[in-house]
């Protein structure tokens, strides 16, 4: 068994209006940015996943990731390992 | 147990749950017998109706409901719903609901990102729920919002399906029943407030009906909500 | 090192004196978080002790978590307010909502369920962007909880003045309700030798390690960034398990007490806990559920780690009570035991890192008669003499739209004000009303500050609010009983400063004595300034007030058209700190309005009765923006216009906008204005026909009228306007 630590990057469906995302996009020109578009804000979970192979333990962050972590009517989401142990 | 005539209607308690003792307030009020039923438990102890009150379950974290979606009573709930089992979904109880996969859709954060507590007037959509058997489609009521989450969302399809289909149970509006962004308190998309499964036996809405039945606190607009809910629910449809 | 914790040299010395030799850092460590002046009150205590706290109802006065009133159906209401100006200042939000936190389990230590909040709120001017930030930080936090807890958020003040830019006020005031007979007291629950101290909630981390006597015994200097990591962020979702988990305990009939852990965290909860029931106590650090497993004695001795609890236990209710907290999600862990004896030992890794008396920690902080000194100065010239050549319809609507008195709907929609299904009355209304669930009685709650009188005169600004709090109270037909205040003041080792408590002080005393509403508790934030910023004395008042039937709840604003208006009280000619004077010339000065104790008693006795006989169909204290102000908010909440005639001498903009004291305006039924008059008379309460309601416009016969809509406008757009919104 070995320690995987995995990153689940949850982020809003690219249909969806995202007024947080609007509420940065509109504060940064006021600290001098004017320069950015397209801000998104999203979901960072992350996460320590006892399994024999690191391939077995994606795809059970995979899974979490589906049922519980993101509603797939709304997110979409990426999953990275970042390391073992 | 109350004598056989009076209908047996259960409120779920979440971690988290605020507006159960409320909700099974306004169904004593409305004549029916409330159930008090735990989260944990598999239990629906033989309610002829289902409520899922307000609050913050789980304190909203992740997502609002998703973890209450999960819960042990939850299987019952969905199982009772096959059944045709009237079930209500009230704020957090709607989003517990949608994350549970019984209605479409889902909520986001309001569009102003601030939490929103005022009367609200609902065009009633349809009378063919468990909930608007007593009311009139175009009929308006006056109810309380009081959500910082509460923006109905849908994929395309979903809404498709919901407006072709007649799902909508609910939609913000004037008192004359005018729908625009000025009575909208949290930008739903087409005004949404309230959906219904295609059975109609289940339905979902962000106002607080359960904060409509008293004249003493507040607005009347739940009476006929509860009154609707009391009515499907000595009908027999479940348990 | 004990100078870096706060601690003066002569308290290292008792210190040194009391335990015979030098503390340990562990035992430094406890004394300077129990004797910091946000736990010890050293700077205010002796002032504090001349307040009137005793009364027939009174069931629990200072001193405990909470006071408590008899409100009779053997059920008691159990009220206090708190500051937490200092950690808002630096992050709104959390501030805010650890605040929030802290006083509502203040409350449920008592054994009382919170049925209602109030966040009095103090801010610099909304034309500039840090006020702005502070503004929307400070209610989102305190809805955020507040809302996320389950307790309706029923009232409050915002209010807005420069020296609040460097120093906002946050204070926050929550109302329970309980059986009599199971309040949790020292007097009613006495813990035993050989009962447990079992700690259950979150578990204890690096939260505000040091942030009682770093933060709030200090003023703000520029490094707010070394100060962030005192400040402590708050779960509303563990607080609402806690409540649940405290009242199941209490019901079940399993404590020999209950303590909240706030400042000064486990220390001041162990320590507190043994010294009232007059025992020591041996405390295992190792048993503290820790967030960060390397955390040092000190550490843990001093966090403020939010949402935790600390019951008192017998042996025999111990695995019941584990239990319960199982039940609702808690950790629990025993940490100490009593024991016979007054020390307090305290190990870690099985050293003994403290022994204390636990008295002289709880009980014999240090206590300062520090000097007073009155200023020098005049309040320049009063402008209630000056000539006022403007247009008097437009000073009108600025002092409509002036931040202090517009619409604060913006605020108060941010808070759920319903749930729990109880209220009769929030926003709208001077006083929040809301039902004891099980009978038909109502209670009555207003919070009031009067900064700007009190700049001028502390002792009548105290005073006013003290009066005004009642009449808002009375307004609605509820009989006042007691109050619970917040002192919110600069720096106390300034004579100047302690000249304007102790002034406050006398000003609270004679307005409660003289209106019979004793003092239950409450708290005092000092340090309230920064470099040459001080805040105005401003002792924010929490009116607790009795309707006996709930129904008879009169309204606020003109119910309907063909009433008969009336004011009641005098007005004298008083422009002193007005509404008026800050508006139109920019100008803080004269004398605040005189306040005659015998009149507003008067006044408020005749409120009850007229209420009492449902003669009044509706009744709004007359106060900021005096007249005028009134009868437009009376016009706006209601949607019925007025027409008025002000009669008398005094020139017209002085009779429209004096803030003289003692005075409602209420509309009356035409049938009932004989008995009115004879209500009146008999209590010695001018009372004085102005009009009638009706009609879509606000009418000042003879000098200027608007219409109700035009009111609505200027009224419910002016905040929006400012942080640049539409209404």
């Amino acid at each position: 068994m070995t320690t995987y630590t995995f990153e689940v990057l949850v982020s809003l469906k690219a249909g969806l209006a995202d007024p947080q995302g609007k509420a940065v996009e509109s504060a940064l020109p006021a600290l001098g940015w004017t320069n950015v578009a397209n801000v998104r804000v999203g979901k960072h979970v992350r996460f320590d996943v006892r399994s024999d192979s690191e391939q077995d333990a994606r795809e059970q962050v995979e899974d979490m990731a589906r049922r519980l972590l993101s509603n797939p009517v709304i997110e979409d989401f990426r999953v990275l390992a970042t390391e073992g142990t | 147990m109350n004598d056989p005539g009076t209908p047996r209607v259960g409120v779920i308690t979440f971690p988290g749950s605020l507006d159960d003792r409320d909700a099974l307030d306004a169904v004593e009020l409305m004549g029916g017998e409330g159930v008090p039923l735990w989260h944990a438990e598999r239990d629906l102890r033989s309610v002829h109706a289902v409520i899922l009150p307000g609050g913050f379950s789980h304190g909203d974290y992740l997502r609002c409901g998703a973890i209450a979606a999960h819960a042990p009573i939850m299987a019952e709930v969905a199982a009772f719903a096959e059944r045709g089992g009237p079930v209500l979904g009230i704020c957090n109880g709607f989003q517990i609901l949608c994350e549970a996969g019984l209605l479409a859709g889902a909520l986001i954060r309001n569009r102003s990102l601030r939490f929103v507590c005022r009367d609200v007037w609902l065009r009633v959509e349809t009378a063919a729920t468990v909930v608007t058997s007593d009311l009139t489609p175009g009929e308006t009521i006056r109810v309380p919002v009081k959500h910082g989450e509460g923006q109905f969302v849908a994929t395309g399809d979903q809404l498709a399906r919901i407006e072709e289909g007649g799902l909508v149970v609910f939609r913000y509006s004037s008192q004359d029943g005018v729908t625009g962004e000025d009575h909208n308190p949290n930008g739903a998309t087409h005004h949404i407030a309230g959906i219904r499964n295609e059975a109609g036996n289940v339905v979902g809405l962000m106002p607080h009906p359960e904060h409509a039945v008293d004249p003493d606190v507040g607005p009347t607009g739940g009476q006929a909500v509860f009154a609707s809910l009391l009515a499907s629910a000595m009908a027999g449809a479940g348990a | 090192m004990h100078r870096e914790l706060g601690l003066i040299d002569e308290e290292l010395e008792a210190i040194v004196e009391r335990l015979g030799r030098a503390p340990t850092r562990e035992e430094l460590a406890m004394y300077a978080a129990m004797w910091s002046e946000h736990c010890s009150y050293k700077s205010s205590k002796v002032h504090l002790r001349t307040l009137p706290t005793e009364g027939n109802a009174v069931l629990v006065g200072p001193g405990q978590d909470a006071g408590a009133v008899d409100i009779g159906d053997g059920l008691a209401v159990v009220f206090k307010m708190e500051s937490h100006s200092h950690p808002s200042a630096i992050e709104p939000y959390q501030g805010a909502a650890t605040g929030v936190g802290g006083i509502v389990r203040d409350i449920i230590s008592m054994g009382a369920r919170p049925v209602a909040l109030l966040d009095p709120l103090m801010f610099g001017p909304l034309t500039q962007e840090r006020n702005r930030w502070l503004m929307a930080g400070v209610v989102a936090g305190i809805g955020g909880y507040g809302n996320c807890i389950g307790v309706p958020t029923v009232g409050g003040e915002v209010r807005f003045a420069d020296p609040h830019s460097a120093n906002p006020t946050v204070d926050v005031m929550c109302v329970g309700i309980a059986p009599a007979d199971r309040l949790v007291t020292a007097a009613s629950h006495t813990p035993q030798a050989g009962s447990l101290m079992v700690l259950y909630g979150a578990s204890t981390g690096l939260d505000g390690i040091g942030g009682v006597s770093v933060l709030a015994s200090a003023t703000l200097d520029g490094s707010a960034e070394a100060s962030r990591p005192s400040v402590q962020i708050g779960d509303p979702f563990a607080e609402k398990l806690l409540i649940e988990a405290s009242l199941e305990l209490v019901e079940k009939g399993l404590l020999e007490g209950l303590q909240d852990l706030g400042g000064a965290g486990i220390t001041c909860a162990v320590s507190e806990s043994a010294a009232r029931a007059g025992l020591g106590a041996e405390l295992d650090l190792d048993r503290v559920p820790l967030r960060d497993p390397a955390m040092e004695a000190f550490e843990i001795l001093t966090s403020e780690s939010q949402e935790r609890m600390l019951a008192i236990v017998p042996p025999s209710k111990l695995e019941e009570a584990r239990a319960v907290c199982r039940h609702w999600g808690l950790a629990s862990a025993v940490i100490a035991e009593l024991v016979e004896g007054e020390t307090l030992t305290v190990h870690h890794h099985g050293d003994e890192v403290a022994a204390v008396p636990a008295r002289s920690l709880a009980d014999e902080g240090p206590v300062y008669e520090r000097p007073v000194a009155a200023p020098d100065r005049s309040n320049g010239d009063d402008p209630t003499f000056r000539p006022f050549e403007g247009e008097i319809r437009e000073a009108f609507l600025a002092i409509l739209s002036s931040p202090d008195v517009a619409s604060k709907r913006w605020v108060f929609e941010q808070y759920d004000s319903i749930v729990q299904g109880q209220t009769v009355a929030a926003a709208g209304s001077d006083a929040a009303v809301v039902r004891v669930p099980g009978t038909m009685k109502g209670i009555a709650l207003s919070c009031d500050g009067k900064g700007r009188f009190g700049a001028l005169d502390p002792y009548l600004g105290a005073a006013h609010a003290v009066a005004e709090s009642a009449r808002n109270v009375a307004v609605t037909g509820a009989r006042p009983l007691a109050i619970t205040n917040c002192l919110n003041f600069g720096n106390p080792e300034r004579p100047r400063v302690m000249w304007e408590f102790a002034e406050a002080i006398r000003g609270i005393r004679d307005a409660c004595v003289a209106l019979e509403t004793p003092v239950t508790g409450g708290n005092v934030s000092f340090y309230n300034e920064t470099g040459e910023s001080v805040i105005w004395p401003t002792p924010v008042i929490g009116m607790l007030g009795l309707l006996d039937d709930h129904r008879l709840r009169v309204p606020t604003a003109f119910p309907r058209a063909g009433l008969a208006i009336y004011v009641l009280g005098e007005t004298l000619a008083e422009l002193g700190g007005s509404e008026f004077s800050a508006t139109v010339w920019n100008s803080v000065a004269g004398r605040p309005p005189v306040l005659n104790l015998v009149e507003e008693r008067a006044l408020l006795d005749a409120l009850q009765a007229m209420a009492s006989e449902a003669l009044l169909a509706s009744a709004h204290d007359c106060a900021d923006g005096g007249l005028a102000i009134a009868l437009a908010e009376c016009a706006i909440e209601g949607g019925h216009g007025f027409a008025v005639r002000i009669g008398g001498d005094l020139p017209p903009h002085v009779a429209l906008f004096s803030e003289s004291a003692s005075r409602a305006i209420v509309s009356v039924a035409p049938e009932h204005e004989a008995a009115l008059a004879e209500r009146g008379a008999r209590h010695g309460v001018p009372c004085t026909r102005l009009g009638e309601t009706g009609g879509p416009r606000a009418v000042f016969d003879g000098l200027f009228e608007v219409s109700v809509a035009e009111l609505v406008d200027v009224y419910e757009g002016a905040i929006p306007r400012l942080l640049g919104e539409t209404a």
